[in-house]
C-alpha cells in the first residue's frame, strides 16, 4: 500500500479551547489509484491533505507513505518526502513568479535532483505550455499557471500527487480540461492522485470517493 | 537543491533591480559615511601616535623650559657632565610655500633607542652621512614641501609623522636660526645610580613623565568622538533604508519561501541561504560603501587636518592611506548593519508556518499596528532622555542622552503624524479631500522609516547649524574682547624686552607683557597669567560670574580671575578659592569665558606673577596704539624689530575665524550627505509603495480621477509628509543644540555657549527638505500618471 493512514486526530486552539477537525481518520490508497476527498467547508478537507503531504503535524495517529512514517519525521525528513514521494498542486497555483514558466516546472525537478529536460519537455507539450516557457506567471491566465503547477508536480516523478482543489479558480470548461490532463499524466506515470474538491464533478472522475464530515470519512 | 533554491532567491531581486538597488545604495550609503569617519580617525590618530613616537611621549621623561622659554645649550651639556643621560632636542617651524612645517632637531648620538628615523638604519644610510652632510627626513608630503625651501638631501620617511621633518639638531638649529638653545631635553629610560638630583642642577626645567598614548590623542578624543557620533547617526539613517527594503522583500518572498518549504526545501537551508545570500550582499555593499567613503574622507580630511592644527596644534596627513584595518571595519560594520536590519524579517520567516500567506500590503500595514507599541518606547525614551538632561553627567552620558532623545523622537513621529493627519481628515471638506487624508494616513506605515531618517536628517541639520551659529556669534565677540591690542610682537631675551618696553613709552597707549607660566592648579594642568591691569582689561574683558570690584581686587593681589574651562573641570566658581602657587591661596573672583584654547587658565596681577615667579619674564606682548601701521614702521626702522616678530591684530582675527568656519566644515558636509541619504529612503519608500498600492488607488481612478490627479495628489501627499515632519524637527533640532551647547560642548571643551535662534535658516532647511521630498516624489507620482489602464483594470480582475 503507497498510503496508509490509521487512526489520524487534530485539532486547530481556538480561544474556547482545542476544536477538533479530524477525529480518528483510516484511509488507504494504492499506486495507480485515484481518490477524491469531498465535505463541507471547514470539514477538514486541506488539512488532512496538508498532514499527508507532510506541511502540517498531526496530534496523534499514524501516516505512512511507501511504508515510511510521516507523523514522526522532522522538518528535515519531511522536506524530503515532499522532495522525493509527494507532490502538491495546489488551489492558488503558488508558482514562483520570479522566475519564468520553463524555470518553474523544472523547479521541483531541480530540488529532488531528477531534472530531465526531456521529461519537461514532453509535460509543457502535454499541457499546452510550449509557446509560454519564457513567460513569467503573472502574464498567464489562471488555467494556464494551474497548468504549469501541474507540470511542475509531475516532472519531479512523486509516488503521490496531493491536489488541494486544483480547478476551483478555473472556469468549467478549463477546469474540466486541466483535470483530464492532469488525470492522463498521472495514469501514465503510475502515481497515486488524492484530490480534496467540493466539485461533483471533479469528485466523479475519481477512481475512489470519500467524503469527511464531523470529522470522520464516510 | 540549493542551486535551485538559490536561482529561485536571486530570480526574486533580478525581477524586482529597484528593491536590490534600494538595499545595496542604503547599505552602501550607510557604510560609506560611517567607514568615511572612521577613516579619518584612523589617519588622525595614526599621526598622533606617529607624532608621539617620533618625540617620544610615550615612553621617555622629558625636561621642558618655562613658557616661552628655551634651554641653553649649556644646560645640556652640565647635565651630562653630571652624568646624566640626556639627549637635546630642538623643534620649531620651518616656513614653506605651501605654509609651515615642524622641524625637530634630533642628536642620534644621545637620543634612547627608537628615536630616529627608521631610515637611517637603511643600507645606503649611515650616522656620518645624517651628522655630517645634513639629511633630513620626512614623509613623502613632507618632503617635497621642505625640498624647495632647503638646500639639502631629503630622504622619504614614510615613518616619520606627517608634517613633521627630522634632521641632526645642528643642522634644525642652523635652518631655524636658533644656535646654541634647545626646547626640550628627553630623559633616558635607566639612569646611573647617585647623581645629583635634577631640583637640584635644573630646577627651573619642569619634569614631563612618560605618558601612555599621546597627548594629542588625549586631546583631541572629544574631536572624534563628534565625528563618530554624527558617522553613527548617518549610519543609523542608511540602516533605515536597508530595514525597509529588507522587510519589504522578505514580505514579498513569503509566497516563495512557502512555495519552496511546500516543494521540500528543508527551513535551515533555506534560512542560511538567506543569510548568505545578504552575507553577499553586505559584501558588495560594503566595497562600494568603503571606496564611496574613501572618497569622502579624501575629500573631508583637508578640512579636518586643518581644523586639528588651527585648535589643538596637531599635524594630520593631509591624504588617506587604505589602512587594512579600516578596510575590515568597513565590511564589518556592513555585516553588521545588514544583521541589524534583517534580524527580524530572518527570525520572521524562520518562525513563520510553513502555510502562512504573503501580503505586501499586509506587512506594510502591520507595522502601523506596532505604532502604539513603539509609541510607549518612545515616551519610555524620551522620559530617559529627560531623566539623564536632569541627573546624568560625563561626556558619554551626553552621548546616551543624545540616543535616547533621537531613537525616542523618531519612534513617536508616525503616532504623532497620524494623530495630526486624523485632524485634517476631519476637517476636510469635499470628497478628494477626505479621500486624500484617509489615504495619507493609510500611506504612513509604508513611508514611516524614510519619515524617521528624514525627521533624524532635519533634527541633527537645525541641531549642529544652531550650535555653530551660535559658536560663530559668541566667538567672534570673544576675539574682540581678547584681541583688543592692534599689535603683537615678539622678542628674544629679557634684555630685548626691557629695551622694547623704555621704546614703547610715549609711542603705546599700553603695553601688555604676556607673562604664563605651565603648572598645576586644582589638580589640573593649566596656565597661569600674570596680567598688566589697565583700561584694555577693564573695558574689554566680560564675565560669565563676577562679585565686586574684579580688576580692582586682582590688581591688588587679592583675587584670581579662572577661565569657564578651569572651573567647571575643578568645580569652582565665584567665592570659591584657588591655590595659585602652593603657599597662595587667593579666592575666585571672576570667570571668564575662553574658547582660545583647550586647558584650564587663571589670571592674577603682573606684580603678583612677578614675586612668584621671578625667574620669567615676558617675551610677547600686546601694543595697544591708534595708529597700528605707524607703530609697526617705527618698530622696524627705529627699534631694529623684524617683521616676522609682529602680528597685526587683523590677521590673528582673520585666521582664527578661518579655522574656525573650517571646523564645522566637516559637520556641515555629514549634515548635507545625511539630508541626501533621508532624501534618497523617500524615493526608494515612495517607489515601493508605487509597487503594491494599486489596488487602493484602482477604485479611485475607476470612480472617477484621472491618473494624472492620482499623480499630483501624490506628489502633493509627499510635500504634506514633508512639511509635516520638518515642522515636527524643528523642536527635535533645537531640542539637540541644546544638549550640544549646554552639555557635550560643556563635557568636550569645558565651556558652555549661550544659544541663539536662527529663524531664517530653519526656513531655508525646511525649503530644503520639501525640494528634497519633491525631488524624490517627481518619479514615483510621474509613473503612477502613466501607468497603462490595462495595470489598473487587472485590480479587478483579480489577476495580479
Amino acid at each position: 500500500m503507497l498510503l496508509e493512514i490509521e487512526n489520524l486526530t487534530k485539532s486547530y486552539p481556538s480561544s474556547d479551547g482545542p476544536v477538533p477537525v479530524l477525529r480518528g481518520v483510516d484511509l488507504s490508497l494504492d499506486v495507480g489509484q485515484t481518490l477524491a476527498l469531498t465535505g463541507e467547508s471547514g470539514s477538514g478537507k486541506s488539512t488532512l491533505l496538508h498532514l499527508v503531504g507532510g506541511l502540517d503535524h498531526a496530534d496523534s495517529g499514524s501516516i505512512r507513505i511507501a511504508g515510511q512514517e510521516v507523523t514522526t519525521l522532522d522538518d528535515q525528513g519531511r522536506a524530503a518526502l515532499r522532495r522525493h514521494e509527494v507532490g502538491v498542486v495546489f488551489q492558488q497555483f503558488n508558482l514562483i513568479p520570479s522566475l519564468d514558466v520553463a524555470a518553474n516546472i523544472a523547479f521541483q525537478a531541480r530540488l529532488s535532483a531528477q531534472a530531465d529536460p526531456t521529461r519537461i519537455e514532453d509535460l509543457a507539450r502535454a499541457l499546452g505550455l510550449t509557446d509560454h516557457l519564457r513567460k513569467y506567471p503573472e502574464a498567464l491566465s489562471g488555467g494556464q499557471q494551474q497548468r504549469v503547477a501541474i507540470a511542475r508536480t509531475l516532472a519531479a516523478r512523486p509516488r503521490l500527487v496531493l491536489a488541494d482543489e486544483p480547478t476551483g479558480n478555473l472556469d468549467e470548461a478549463t477546469a474540466g480540461e486541466v483535470l483530464t490532463q492532469m488525470l492522463d499524466l498521472v495514469a501514465e506515470t503510475g502515481a497515486a492522485l488524492m484530490v480534496v474538491t467540493h466539485s461533483a464533478g471533479v469528485a466523479a472522475r475519481m477512481g475512489r470517493r470519500v467524503h469527511l464530515s464531523g470529522g470522520h470519512l464516510a | 537543491m540549493t542551486g535551485a533554491a538559490l536561482a529561485a532567491l536571486w530570480s526574486h531581486w533580478a525581477r524586482n533591480p529597484l528593491q536590490l538597488f534600494t538595499l545595496i545604495a542604503g547599505l552602501a550609503l550607510a557604510t560609506a559615511l560611517w567607514s568615511g569617519v572612521q577613516a579619518i580617525n584612523a589617519e588622525a590618530r595614526a599621526s598622533y601616535d606617529a607624532a608621539a613616537a617620533t618625540l617620544g611621549e610615550g615612553r621617555f621623561d622629558q625636561l621642558l623650559p618655562r613658557v616661552g622659554e628655551t634651554i641653553p645649550q649649556e644646560r645640556y651639556i652640565a647635565l651630562r657632565r653630571a652624568g646624566w643621560q640626556v639627549s637635546p632636542v630642538l623643534e620649531g617651524r620651518l616656513a614653506t610655500p605651501d605654509g609651515s612645517i615642524r622641524l625637530l632637531g634630533l642628536d642620534p648620538m644621545t637620543s634612547p633607542g627608537g628615536l630616529s628615523p627608521v631610515a637611517l638604519g637603511g643600507e645606503d644610510m649611515d650616522l656620518v652621512s645624517f651628522l655630517s652632510d645634513g639629511i633630513i627626513f620626512a614623509d613623502a608630503v613632507t618632503a617635497a614641501q621642505i625640498a624647495s625651501v632647503v638646500d639639502l638631501e631629503v630622504i622619504v620617511d614614510p615613518s616619520v609623522a606627517p608634517g613633521l621633518a627630522l634632521t641632526d639638531i645642528g643642522v634644525a638649529q642652523r635652518l631655524l636660526d636658533r644656535g646654541g638653545v634647545l626646547t626640550r631635553l628627553i630623559l633616558a629610560q635607566v639612569q646611573p645610580k647617585g647623581l645629583v638630583p635634577l631640583t637640584e642642577l635644573a630646577p627651573d626645567l619642569m619634569r614631563r613623565v612618560a605618558q601612555e598614548g599621546s597627548d594629542l590623542g588625549r586631546l583631541t578624543d572629544s574631536f572624534h568622538l563628534n565625528l563618530t557620533a554624527f558617522g553613527f547617526l548617518s549610519f543609523a539613517v542608511g540602516i533605515f533604508i536597508v530595514h525597509g527594503a529588507i522587510g519589504l522583500a522578505f514580505e514579498q518572498r513569503r509566497t516563495m519561501v512557502r512555495t519552496l518549504r511546500a516543494l521540500g526545501l528543508p527551513l535551515r537551508r533555506l534560512v542560511w541561504l538567506m543569510v548568505a545570500e545578504l552575507a553577499v550582499f553586505a559584501l558588495l555593499a560594503g566595497t562600494l560603501g568603503v571606496v564611496l567613503g574613501y572618497l569622502i574622507a579624501a575629500m573631508l580630511l583637508p578640512d579636518v587636518a586643518a581644523t586639528l592644527r588651527g585648535l589643538y596644534g596637531a599635524d594630520v596627513a593631509g591624504s588617506i592611506r587604505l589602512r587594512p584595518g579600516w578596510w575590515l571595519s568597513g565590511y564589518a560594520i556592513a555585516l553588521g548593519g545588514t544583521a541589524m536590519a534583517a534580524a527580524g524579517a530572518l527570525w520572521q520567516i524562520a518562525r513563520m508556518p510553513l502555510l502562512a500567506s504573503a501580503r505586501p500590503r499586509a506587512w506594510v500595514m502591520a507595522r502601523g499596528a506596532g505604532a502604539a507599541r513603539s509609541g510607549a518606547l518612545a515616551a519610555g525614551l524620551l522620559l530617559g532622555a529627560g531623566a539623564l538632561a536632569l541627573w546624568g553627567s560625563g561626556m558619554v552620558m551626553g552621548f546616551a542622552l543624545l540616543a535616547c532623545l533621537l531613537t525616542g523622537a523618531a519612534l513617536a513621529l508616525p503616532l504623532l503624524l497620524r494623530i495630526v493627519l486624523g485632524i485634517c481628515q476631519a476637517r476636510a471638506r469635499g470628497v478628494v479631500a477626505h479621500w486624500f487624508w484617509a489615504d495619507t494616513r493609510q500611506q504612513l506605515p509604508g513611508m514611516s522609516l524614510a519619515l524617521m531618517a528624514l525627521l533624524l536628517a532635519i533634527a541633527a541639520n537645525i541641531g549642529v547649524s544652531t550650535m555653530v551659529s551660535s559658536f560663530r556669534l559668541t566667538f567672534v565677540g570673544f576675539l574682540d574682547q581678547r584681541l583688543a591690542p592692534e599689535l603683537f610682537v615678539g622678542v628674544e631675551d629679557a634684555r630685548e624686552a626691557a629695551a622694547l618696553e623704555a621704546f614703547l613709552e610715549g609711542r603705546a597707549r599700553e603695553v601688555l607683557p604676556v607673562l604664563s607660566v605651565e603648572t598645576r592648579m586644582a589638580g589640573l594642568p593649566a596656565d597661569l597669567y600674570g596680567a598688566r591691569i589697565g583700561m584694555t582689561y577693564r573695558e574689554n574683558w566680560r564675565f560669565l560670574a563676577s562679585d565686586g570690584p574684579v580688576w580692582d581686587r586682582v590688581a591688588a593681589g587679592e583675587a584670581v580671575i579662572v577661565n569657564e574651562q578651569l572651573a567647571r573641570r575643578s568645580g569652582l566658581w565665584v567665592g570659591g578659592e584657588l591655590a595659585v602657587a602652593p603657599d597662595v591661596i587667593l579666592p575666585v573672583i571672576g570667570i571668564v569665558a575662553d574658547y582660545g584654547n583647550p586647558i584650564g587658565q587663571a589670571v592674577i596681577s603682573e606684580a603678583l606673577f612677578q614675586r612668584l615667579f621671578p625667574d620669567i619674564i615676558a617675551t610677547r606682548f600686546g601694543l595697544r596704539t591708534d595708529d597700528a601701521d605707524r607703530l609697526r614702521t617705527a618698530l622696524t626702522s627705529e627699534f631694529g624689530m623684524s617683521e616676522a616678530v609682529m602680528i597685526d591684530q587683523k590677521d590673528i582675527k582673520a585666521f582664527s575665524l578661518e579655522v574656525f568656519e573650517r571646523t564645522f566644515t566637516v559637520t556641515g558636509a555629514l549634515n548635507v550627505l545625511t539630508l541626501a541619504v533621508a532624501g534618497f529612503a523617500i524615493l526608494m519608500s515612495l517607489l515601493t509603495l508605487a509597487a503594491i498600492r494599486l489596488p487602493q488607488l484602482a477604485p479611485v481612478w475607476a470612480l472617477g480621477l484621472t491618473r494624472a490627479t492620482l499623480g499630483r495628489l501624490e506628489l502633493l501627499r509627499a510635500v504634506v509628509l514633508a512639511l509635516l515632519t520638518a515642522v515636527l524637527a524643528l523642536p527635535l533640532g533645537l531640542a539637540l543644540a541644546w544638549v550640544l551647547l549646554t552639555i557635550v560642548n560643556v563635557e568636550a571643551f569645558g565651556w558652555r555657549l549661550p544659544m541663539y535662534l536662527f529663524p531664517l535658516d530653519y526656513a531655508r532647511l525646511g525649503l530644503f527638505a520639501l525640494m528634497a521630498a519633491v525631488m524624490a516624489a517627481l518619479w514615483p507620482a510621474r509613473r503612477l500618471a502613466r501607468t497603462a489602464p490595462g495595470e489598473l483594470l487587472k485590480v479587478f480582475a483579480n489577476e495580479r
